[in-house]
This record gives C-alpha cells, sequence and structure tokens, in this order.
C-alpha cells in the first residue's frame, strides 16, 4: 500500500516517542534478564513497539486486555513503570507482588487487566467486561497464534452480534512460538469476520498506515485490525536467531527524515529515552 | 550410553509413525526443540493451529479410524481446554457406542524457572476421576514401553502424566522393600525422586522406609507389591506431586488403607495457586517435607500404638 500523510505532525513525534521509549524499556528488560535479575521467563516487544504506540495516542479505552507479550501496552497507556519492573524483579512491590511475571503485568489506573497465560482467553474475558458495562470501550489485542483459538473467533461473533464497543487488534508476527502461520493455516481472521460483517483491515504496522483505520473504526466498534509485524527476539526469553527482516522503528525513522525532521533532533529522543530507561532501572536494580 | 527417557519417546514414535501409519498431533511439534526432542523428524506429524478445543476432537476422530493417535499437550495446565472430547466421547466411546477410541495422551508438564501459574501443574488426578481412562505416570524408559505396550492393546484413551524433569532417566527405579521398615512410601510421578532422597536422608538416621513405585494410577492394581509392605510396616504414605486435596495420593492412600486396614496418609501439592517468583512455586513436594511428613507419622504411630 502507499505511503501517505495521515497524522498531525506534533501525533508523529509522540508515537516515534512512545517506539523509543518502549525500545528502550525493553532493551533494560533484556539485559536484566542476561545478568540474571531478573528470573522469570519474559516476552520482549522489541520490533512490535508500532501498534501500541499508534493506537494509544489515538483510542483511549476504558479497559484493555493484552496478552502474554504486553509490556509494549503497559507503556504505551501509561502503566505505572516502577510497577512493571518490580515485578519482572519478582518483588512484593510488583504490580501483582511478584505472582504474575511478564505475562501477567496489569495496571488498574489505566484499566489494563493482567494476562493469566492461556492463549487467546484474554477475548472472551474482553467481549464479557463490555458486555458487563457497554458505556466503556474495550481494546483487546492477541497474537496471530491466539487467532486460531477456537473461543477466539466465537467471542468476536458476540461481540459482534452485541455490537460491543471493542477494537481487536492482532499483533500477527507471522510466529506461534517459532511456527510460521503457513503451516498452521491457510486462511485470515479478517476474512472470517468481513464474513460477518465486522470491519476488518489486514494491514503493515506502519503507523500512518495503522492511524487511518483506527480514526474510522473507533466510531464503528467492534472492529479488528490485523498489524502485519517483526518480532526481533525469540518467543521467550532474550534470544535471537539472525538479524530480523524488518525494524519497523527504523523505518518510521526514516520516513519522519523524509517528510523534514531533522536526524539530530531524532537522535536525541532516542538518546534521551535510552537514558531515561537506564536511570530508571538502576535506580530498582541498587534497591536489591 | 544407556538410553534416556526421552530417547525412547522418540523411538516408540518414529516406530509408530513410519510402520504403524501411527500419527501425533499437537501445537509447534516441529519447532524448538521439538517437544524437548520427544518428537522425531519424520512423516505422519499433524501441526494443528492453535486450536486447544477442536484438537482433542481432531485426535479422537483420528483414532476412530485406527490411526491410534499420539496427542501432545505441552503443559498439562491446557487439558481443561482440551479435555471435553477426551472425557465425554474418547473415554465413554468403548462404553456406550461399542467403538475404540484409543488415544495416547502426552501429557507433559513442569515447574521451577518461574512458569507461573498456567503451565506448572501435573493433572492426572481429574482424569482418574473420570471413567474410561486409565492413567498412568512413566518415569523411566522401561516404565514407557510398557505404557506404549499397554496403548497398542488398549480400546480406549490413556492418560499419561509426563514430566520434564524425569526425560534425562535413564535407569529403572526399583523398589526397596525390608523386612523391619518403619513406613512404606508410595511414589507417583517425579514425588519419587525425592521421595527416594529423603529416605536416603533418614537411613542415615536410622529410620528405615520402604519405596513403592506406582506406575499405573488407574486402573490402581492392589497387588501384594503394593500391600505386603505395607501390612509389615504398618503405617504408609502416598507422595504425588499432583495436588494433594482429592488427589491421586488421597485416593490412593483411601484405597491401601480399605485393603490393609492400616494407616496411610498423602503428601502432594498445596492447595494453592502458583505465582511466577520463586517464592510461590508449588511443585513436587521436596525431600525436606517428605522427611518432616514421615516423622510426624511415625510420631502419630508411635503415641497411639497402631499398625
Ligand atoms: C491455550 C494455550 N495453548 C497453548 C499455549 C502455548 N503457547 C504459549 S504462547 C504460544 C504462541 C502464541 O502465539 P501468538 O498468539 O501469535 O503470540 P506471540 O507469542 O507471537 O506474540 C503458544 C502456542 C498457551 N500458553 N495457551
Ligand atoms: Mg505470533
Amino acid at each position: 500500500m502507499e505511503y501517505y500523510n495521515t497524522q498531525a505532525n506534533d501525533t508523529k513525534l509522540e508515537i516515534f516517542k512512545k517506539m523509543c521509549h518502549i525500545r528502550a524499556f525493553e532493551k533494560q528488560v533484556k539485559k536484566s534478564y542476561d545478568t540474571h535479575d531478573i528470573k522469570c521467563p519474559v516476552y520482549l516487544s522489541i520490533g512490535q513497539e508500532a501498534t501500541s504506540a499508534t493506537i494509544s495516542t489515538i483510542f483511549k479505552p476504558d479497559l484493555i486486555f493484552t496478552q502474554h507479550r504486553g509490556h509494549a501496552y503497559y507503556l504505551s497507556f501509561g502503566g505505572n513503570k516502577d510497577k512493571i519492573i518490580d515485578e519482572l524483579l519478582g518483588r512484593d512491590s510488583g504490580c501483582n507482588k511478584g505472582k504474575g511475571g511478564s505475562p501477567g503485568i496489569q495496571d488498574l489506573n489505566i484499566g489494563m487487566i493482567g494476562h493469566h497465560g492461556l492463549i487467546g482467553e484474554n477475548v472472551p474475558l474482553a467481549v464479557g467486561a463490555t458486555l458487563g458495562d457497554s458505556t466503556k470501550k474495550t481494546l483487546c489485542v492477541f497474537g496471530d497464534g491466539a487467532a486460531e483459538e477456537d473461543y477466539v473467533f466465537t467471542a468476536m461473533a458476540f461481540a459482534q452480534t452485541h455490537k460491543l464497543p471493542i477494537l481487536f487488534i492482532c499483533e500477527d508476527n507471522d510466529l506461534s512460538i517459532l511456527t510460521k502461520k503457513q503451516v498452521r493455516r491457510n486462511w485470515e481472521l479478517t476474512d472470517a469476520l468481513k464474513a460477518i460483517g465486522m470491519p476488518t483491515a489486514n494491514i503493515p504496522d506502519d503507523p500512518e498506515l495503522i492511524t487511518p483505520y483506527i480514526k474510522e473504526f473507533i466510531n464503528k466498534l467492534p472492529a479488528f485490525i490485523n498489524c502485519k509485524t517483526c518480532r526481533h527476539l525469540w518467543h521467550v526469553g532474550t534470544g535471537q536467531d539472525g538479524t530480523p527482516q524488518t525494524d519497523r522503528l527504523e523505518e518510521y525513522k526514516q520516513k519522519l527524515l523524509e517528510i523534514g525532521y531533522e536526524l539530530e533532533q531524532l537522535q536525541e529522543i532516542e538518546k534521551q529515552k535510552l537514558t531515561e530507561a537506564e536511570v530508571l532501572w538502576r535506580k530498582h536494580l541498587q534497591r536489591q | 550410553m544407556a538410553q534416556t527417557l526421552a530417547e525412547t519417546i522418540k523411538e516408540i514414535t518414529r516406530k509408530h509413525l513410519e510402520e504403524n501409519n501411527g500419527i501425533i498431533l499437537g501445537q509447534c511439534l516441529s519447532a524448538v526443540g521439538w517437544v524437548n526432542n520427544t518428537v522425531p523428524d519424520t512423516k505422519n506429524i499433524i501441526e494443528l493451529p492453535m486450536t486447544d478445543i477442536a484438537g482433542a476432537g481432531i485426535a479422537a476422530g483420528l483414532a476412530i479410524t485406527g490411526r491410534r493417535p499420539i496427542f501432545v499437550i505441552r503443559f498439562q495446565d491446557f487439558m481443561f481446554l482440551n479435555s471435553s472430547t477426551l472425557v465425554n466421547y474418547t473415554a465413554k466411546a468403548k462404553e456406550i457406542f461399542n467403538i475404540s477410541v484409543p488415544v495416547f495422551i502426552r501429557a507433559l508438564a513442569t515447574e521451577g524457572n518461574g512458569t507461573g501459574p498456567v503451565h506448572s501443574a501435573v493433572l492426572h488426578s481429574i482424569f482418574m476421576h473420570m471413567p474410561g481412562f486409565k492413567v498412568c505416570s512413566p518415569m523411566t524408559p522401561g516404565e514407557y514401553t510398557q505404557v506404549w505396550d499397554e496403548f497398542m492393546k488398549s480400546d480406549g484413551p490413556i492418560y499419561v502424566s509426563e514430566h520434564r524433569k524425569s526425560f534425562n532417566q535413564t535407569d529403572e527405579i526399583p523398589d526397596i522393600i525390608s523386612p523391619d521398615a518403619d513406613i512404606t512410601i508410595y511414589g507417583i510421578s517425579t514425588a519419587r525422586f525425592s521421595a527416594i532422597q529423603a529416605i536416603e536422608t533418614l537411613k542415615q538416621e536410622g529410620i528405615k522406609c520402604n519405596f513403592v513405585n506406582i506406575l499405573w494410577l488407574k486402573p490402581l492394581d492392589l497387588t501384594e507389591k503394593l500391600t505386603m509392605p505395607l501390612m509389615k510396616s504398618g503405617i504408609g504414605l502416598v507422595v504425588d506431586t499432583d495436588f494433594e486435596i482429592a488427589g491421586a495420593s488421597q485416593s490412593i492412600a483411601y484405597e491401601l488403607m480399605k485393603k490393609t486396614n492400616k494407616y496411610v496418609e498423602a503428601l502432594g501439592a498445596e492447595d494453592r495457586s502458583v505465582g511466577t517468583a520463586q517464592r510461590y512455586e508449588n511443585g513436587t513436594p521436596s525431600p525436606e517435607k517428605i522427611i518432616t511428613k514421615i516423622k510426624e507419622l511415625i510420631e502419630i504411630r508411635k503415641n497411639s500404638n497402631c499398625g
């Protein structure tokens, strides 16, 4: 799809800042995991920053249901940073006293409900929660693997039947653990949902492409966007198999340069976010 | 070098897939270590999509046609999703419809390393509770082979409660019986490993324990192999990795007590959820915990003169 200019300039910069913030934070998670300060399994969002960064600048949901790979959403929507760090460090001061770990991060102040670890079950949960009080708007996020779980389509179809105000997002990294989509199925969830009348889009996770769909869809919920993205690290932990195929953060930065942003300004943001994350993590690690 | 349990599983599977027109199905089988190196790279492997409900039904359908499927569930916790067709059709089909639906259910467990609330359970007990299942927990190559041979003769599903902690096991685990033992310990799943450690420690303190392996949880064959040591020692303890409350350990303790009229208690996982941080784990009873329990029981007997 052709690239088009869909955001105001200050929004573009805000999205870029959020992406840099997530990347910097996740790098610190990786570092602390590699030094064994973090002892629980971690599910990192490096490479997948764009969706949450973009959605959170436009859509303000009352409830957020993500799945195990949820750090980016927690951070984008302004979850308490001290509490996620302490959770990952397994401390009583963590958002779930260290009991939920990386998949379970939760902050009720932003309406974010922790994930228990059974993939896709957050979808019926989100649907029920919205049915309970449909004056509230909900964001529900899952992966391309979860999209195959029996109860996911059924729950989304229920939301469609009852016109529940939920924005469903699939972060489609083409992987269920390490098994590619084509080994698992030959269909797209967008096609299935289109057939029952839900507004859908199947697009790359470019903020400029996501933006118009979010703006349009939040007025006709429920709706579904499948965002094709690229996970840089292993499913769990911090390992890496070769160079990632794409890096959306880098591509977005290039696009910002093309439309006139100064390299120094963008580099300054990146540097600032890295420093902030480093300082924050150091503070927590020193508190041992 | 002797074959490990993981290698044994892989070889049994290879033979089944290549020579019997057998089939194996599950999620992400052919990636990240091939299920702890228990799945061979050969034909007749079905990569299921991430369907934790229909998957079990597909396995049962395959079984109807005689393919004797091996159905792999990487974490026993997922059984709550996968069990409806297994419980309600697969296990009942022989009795109700006179149809054979033999599914070899490989239900894996793990513990430790922060696996958290939904990736750390051993759940064989709930399948013992339901009619139509054979339930076992093999921890050695020989036991696994025995279970497989039983499956090939079976008309219905076998719930095979596996645990990753045992995958490197090469040796068989012998019973330990002495005529003057103070107590008889019955071990299930990985609790067998910690029970044996506990028994070693107690021996140095002068406490003698019998040790009896329990491979088959259902049907439970209350042979003399199980009852005789208890008759002599007078008290017994069943240790298991699954939850104690309403679990295999309590159920088998009851059966043993009824059969022998001797006092038997149970020890399994505690009645609480597992949290991610290490202090919230709730896995296999530790040797220390088993030791405390054994001493407690011996004390009870002294005071009550039972047995
Ligand atoms: C119900 C259930 N089945 C299987 C698993 C094992 N599992 C954990 S994550 C995962 C893959 C999830 O893929 P996807 O939804 O695409 O999310 P991603 O990890 O790619 O972000 C699987 C199969 C699980 N946790 N829960
Ligand atoms: Mg995925």
